[in-house]
């Protein structure tokens, strides 16, 4: 069941930012939804599940984005493998940690990112911070939202269940 | 316990080494596609297809429920024959102002007109720094890398390799490692227009201070790169300074939409580059 979770986060991820984010190309990306589902691993599973989905997502990123293979591979593997342990380490259970902790990873990533895009094309570090910031933010959001409805979601629809039920009861 | 986390470590140096070898195996090759590079495309141009044609498919039937059905219809077809004679427009427009300067100096040739193929843009980019898209033609349908890829509004950029069957990548002229030879249609200063990471994302380089530039002045392909041909759209100039240097600074905003890139024509004319190289002795 695991495994299929991870998979399916990483693949649903990797062909979203693709197919519907990528398409702006016009202006800066506003969000990394692989990133966002290696630090949402990582915390829900922990540091080695958060490295491979790291590892397997940066590498799938890597290959669709045409660049050296490697490089977001090795930028998410960090992040998942950081974010995992620090999420075994401290009580990351609610909105506000968490958000920092998504917003956090986002730094860490783009700048891991930028510092070895620097190394391999032997150029000045290219970081944006107004850019990285808004990435951070909107990031941070979606991560909540999604650990929100994985959490709160099955709960609030039992809850939509029973009361529909005792309506029922009521009625007839 | 300590066992686990010696693991953990073991894992996490292994998987770290692992990428920091491909990422220099890489960096290493000289040059030419990558086999693992153009087999991964491949493969993902097929998802990337399946997953645009199922996102394209809902939002029509959204589109199709929710909107005048006839209406939305006739709209689409208008819209693609506006692009077409916009297109067309480019072509006779740049051939006007070429076969004007020539008339004088050379019997008129009469040109036959670019065969193109029009393709759907399926995918873009996750990686911000590499400004390209995915369009669903490929080396079946005649692609090959380095042909000119344009919009009714202009340039839109070149196929870059590897070239899959049914896909390709184009890197958008906007990409900070793109380029394009270029000149200012009124007065014919060349230069060359480069992408940056900036508003407006092209600057024209390399034309000289004494040149006569100014905002509003239509910014062409000058064909000397042998890719974009001669006289297309790329840009208007928003703003031109003297530079630090022998050159002029100067800013220019696309033609073409970037952030909406839909349906683009790829120029089905090979490559003709400036500098043959010789084959190693």
């Amino acid at each position: 069941m695991k495994t299929i979770v991870i998979v399916g986060v990483l693949s649903a991820s990797v062909a979203l930012q693709s197919s519907l984010l990528g398409l702006r190309v016009g202006g800066n990306l506003a969000v990394n939804l692989v990133l966002v589902a290696v630090v949402f691993l990582g915390l829900l599973y922990g540091p080695v599940t958060g490295m491979l989905a790291g590892t397997v997502g940066g590498l799938a990123q890597d290959t669709i984005a045409g660049g050296i293979i490697g490089i977001g591979g090795l930028s998410k593997t960090l992040v998942g493998f950081l974010v995992g342990v620090l999420g075994a380490q401290f009580n990351l259970t609610s909105t506000v940690p968490r958000l920092v902790m998504f917003v956090a990873a986002t730094f860490a990533h783009e700048l891991m990112f930028a510092l070895l895009h620097a190394i391999v094309d032997r150029k000045a570090i290219a970081l944006k911070l107004s850019v990285t910031l808004v990435q951070a933010l909107v990031n941070g959001l979606v991560g909540v939202a999604a650990f929100l409805v994985v959490e709160k979601g099955p709960e609030a629809a039992q809850r939509r269940r029973s009361s529909r039920a005792s309506f029922s009861k009521r009625r007839y | 316990m300590l066992d686990i986390h010696k693991r953990t470590g073991y894992l996490f140096l292994g998987v770290m080494l692992a990428q920091v070898i491909l990422v220099s195996a890489q960096v290493q090759t000289k040059s030419g596609t990558r086999a693992l590079q153009a087999v991964m495309f491949e493969l993902f141009s097929r998802v990337e297809a399946g997953t645009a044609s199922m996102v394209r498919g809902s939002r029509d039937v959204w589109g199709n429920y929710f909107a005048l059905r006839g209406v939305r219809a006739e709209n689409e077809t208008l819209r693609r024959q506006l692009g077409e004679l916009e297109v067309k427009f480019q072509q006779e427009h740049a051939l006007a102002v070429r076969s004007g300067q020539l008339q004088a100096l050379l019997e008129l040739k009469t040109k036959s007109e670019l065969p193109t193929l029009s393709a759907l843009v399926i995918a873009g980019n996750p990686d911000p720094q590499m400004r390209t898209v995915t369009i669903d033609r490929g080396s079946s349908d005649g692609v090959q890398a380095d042909m000119a890829v344009i919009a009714p509004g202009g340039i839109v950029g070149r196929i870059i390799a590897p070239v899959g069957r049914r896909a390709s990548r184009v890197q958008l002229l906007v990409d900070s490692t793109a380029a394009a030879g270029a000149l200012i249609e009124r007065t014919r200063a060349g230069g060359l227009v480069v992408g940056l990471d900036a508003n407006p994302p092209l600057r024209m380089d390399m034309v000289s201070n004494l040149a006569d530039v100014k905002p509003g002045d239509s910014v062409v392909a000058s064909g000397i790169d042998g890719i974009y041909p001669k006289g297309y759209a790329i840009g208007k100039v928003e703003k031109s300074e003297r530079g630090g240097g022998l050159y002029l600074a100067i800013t220019v905003r696309p033609g073409v939409d970037f952030s909406s890139l839909e349906e683009v024509l790829v120029v089905l004319v090979p490559a003709t580059p400036a500098v043959k190289e010789e084959p190693a002795k």
